[in-house]
């Protein structure tokens, strides 16, 4: 008996992709890359359907982007994306358009785009590809409202020396339903800044996933769920280390609200054998502030060289920690105010590293009307 | 006129089979215009009376009363012995992520002083004692105790001493961890405070603060409890003769 059998725990480090959705069953929820989200739920996005919305091309660019409306067939389109599932395979077959944005070679622009994806009520298929050219310095914002059901793809390239900071914000309705891949190409000596902020819609599954194209890239993934009763928040990262001397550091932090509220952290780094002196960390916190509420989280670290910086990861799924609660309150401050100051900050760690000040006053000031804040102290201070 | 009376106080950590009784009995008068240190060596019990009168969730007090002015300081929650007047200057002040420093004093400020400071008068106050303690106004951008140096901590301590004037003040090892310097300006800031006549309880284990901070009163924890009390001398006698006469092999002089 010579024979191994290699039974992965975790998500398999070598992914299957396909164009064809065909080559995807339709998932029953128990495997693995399916099994934390409530797929009876999002049933229709297993099957082709007729998109009756589209992305309003809503677009705020200044000097140096230039942004179109293009077909699949374009050629700037898939060059970073292969589906890793049957809503992507369908995505990708079936979206009737893409926005293809891009940042000119050099450039570094001052204000950062805005795409404002208010996509109505209806269903969608989604396609944009972000593109920074060689040594650009670039932030795009792209900022999802209303209701609907979105099937999303981004493509993300990073030109050599690149600095790309692309932020995705899920400020949905209730009922809202948006499962994305978020796929990403790091070009040599380029950086990628990538968060995810999700505030409403009933789910919100979002998969990034970054492949370095060169040496010297360096990726940051950050992300803030914050869930409330009947909101299911999932980010799925994925992060393929198959050069040399590449960094990635993630965070993603996640409070919950209610006994309903649930989220889903899965942190897949791989390090493949000839990606020596990677150096990589992910952590993901998660606050419990009912009972009742789930969060789930998963890191899965691959490790196929020994010649590399560093290689960690770190999860924490808890209440509110005694300690910072008994230093607010030894200052006067009551509890519930010591609690909402907590939060506040758990999130507030996460969101003023956005560099959008609008964009992070917004998001704080989203979440603390969720936490009862008075909005008096935090202005005047 | 504000006194602070600690009568027969004992505090065990950990439930069940597993409590250990940490204070024997402890009493302790400190009135207003009085400092009081109290020195022993490590394990004495020192830390924990400064967290059980403040009301650390780790200490349950088993026996005994602490009253500030007559009322009953135990049967308070944390942020009502800090609104009655007490304030704890911790030995290891603990990172809050995300809570910047100006909004941390202001939010303290105002649950002290029951009102939002006047914003003008405010800004330049807290610039004020921040300058007096040597910090740059940068300071007050950064968040709480997060990758401050242990200098930086003592001093953001301090400095919320100076803002939100307790009746009582404990200064748990105030001293630990400063270089002369920053022990010189930390002391500076704690001396004018306790100018305008409140009562202090100064925690240590080394007599060097004493130099800066001068105790009316001195006593000597050991094993829970207070074994002996007297003047300054009793300081000085700690520091020429260490704990030894206590059975611990260890000095106070740093």
């Amino acid at each position: 008996m010579n024979s191994t059998l290699l039974k992965p725990t975790g998500t398999p480090a070598e992914r299957f992709t396909s164009r064809d959705p065909g080559d995807f069953a339709n998932p029953h929820g128990r495997e693995e890359e399916w099994r934390f989200t409530p797929v009876r739920d999002i049933r229709p996005l297993f099957e082709a359907f007729e998109p009756d919305v589209r992305i309003s091309g809503d677009v705020q660019a200044p000097d140096g982007v230039s942004w179109a409306i293009t077909g699949m067939d374009d050629p700037r389109v898939g060059r970073v994306l292969q589906p890793a599932d049957r809503v992507s395979a369908l995505a990708f077959r079936n979206a009737p358009q893409a926005l293809v944005l891009q940042v000119e070679a050099g450039r570094e622009l001052a204000e950062p785009v805005l795409v404002h994806g208010k996509v109505g009520a209806g269903q969608a298929y989604e396609h944009m590809v972000i593109e920074a050219g060689a040594n650009a310095r670039a932030t795009v914002v792209v900022d999802y409202a209303d209701q609907a059901l979105v099937a999303e793809h981004v493509e993300i390239l990073a030109g050599d020396g690149a600095h790309l900071t692309v932020v995705s914000v899920q400020d949905w309705d209730a009922g809202a339903q948006h499962v994305s891949a978020h796929q990403a190409s790091v070009g040599r000596d380029a950086t990628l800044r990538h968060i995810v902020v999700d505030l409403g819609g009933s789910l919100v599954r979002l998969s990034p996933s970054v492949r370095f194209a060169g040496p010297g890239g360096h990726a940051e993934l950050l992300g803030v769920s914050f869930a409330g009763n009947g909101q299911h928040l999932e980010s799925r990262l994925y992060i393929d280390h198959a050069v040399p001397n590449c960094t990635s550091d993630v965070l993603y932090k996640n409070a919950l609200l209610g006994e309903s509220a649930r989220t889903v952290w899965i942190g897949d780094v791989r390090i493949r054998p000839e990606a020596t002196g990677t150096n990589t960390y992910e952590m993901n916190r998660n606050l419990l502030l009912s009972d009742g509420a789930r969060a789930d989280s998963v890191p899965n670290l691959e490790i196929e060289t020994g010649d590399i910086a560093g290689a960690g990861h770190a999860s924490a799924t808890g209440r509110f920690d005694d300690l910072q609660l008994f230093y607010l309150q030894s200052r006067g401050i009551p509890a519930d105010e010591a609690q909402r100051l907590v939060v506040r900050g758990f999130f507030a760690d996460v969101v003023q590293r956005i560099g959008v000040p609008d964009l992070e006053h917004r998001i704080m000031t989203a979440i603390e009307a969720r936490l009862g804040f008075t909005p008096e102290l935090e202005n005047a201070s | 006129m504000s006194t602070l009376e600690i009568r027969d106080l004992h505090v065990t950590v950990g439930a069940g089979d597993d409590a250990t009784e940490i204070l024997k009995g402890v009493d302790l008068t400190v009135s207003s215009g009085e400092t009081h240190a109290i020195m022993g060596p490590n394990g004495s019990g020192k830390s924990t009376l400064a967290y059980s009168i403040a009301g650390h969730p780790k200490y349950t007090v088993t026996g005994g009363s602490v009253t500030l002015d007559g009322a009953d300081v135990l049967a308070m929650t944390v942020d009502e012995r800090a609104r009655a007047g007490l304030f704890l200057a911790m030995q290891y002040p603990v990172e809050v992520p995300g809570v910047s420093v100006s909004n941390f004093l202001r939010t303290a400020a105002t649950a002290i002083r029951g009102e939002a400071p006047k914003l003008r008068t405010w800004v330049k106050e807290v610039n004020t004692a921040m300058t007096e303690l040597g910090m740059d106004k940068a300071f007050a951008e950064r968040n709480v105790n997060e990758g401050f140096s242990g200098g930086e901590k003592k001093r953001h301590e301090i400095l919320q001493l100076e803002l939100l004037q307790p009746k009582i003040a404990i200064l748990d090892e105030t001293d630990s961890g400063l270089d002369v310097d920053a022990l010189r300006v930390v002391s500076e800031g704690v001396n004018k405070v306790r100018a305008k006549g409140i009562g202090t309880l100064l925690i240590t284990h080394y007599t060097r603060i004493l130099r800066y901070i001068e105790p009316d009163f001195v006593h000597v924890f050991f094993d829970g409890r207070i074994v002996e009390s007297g003047g300054a001398e009793l300081a000085e006698r700690l520091e020429a003769e260490g704990y030894a006469r206590f059975g611990v092999e260890e000095t106070a002089s740093a």
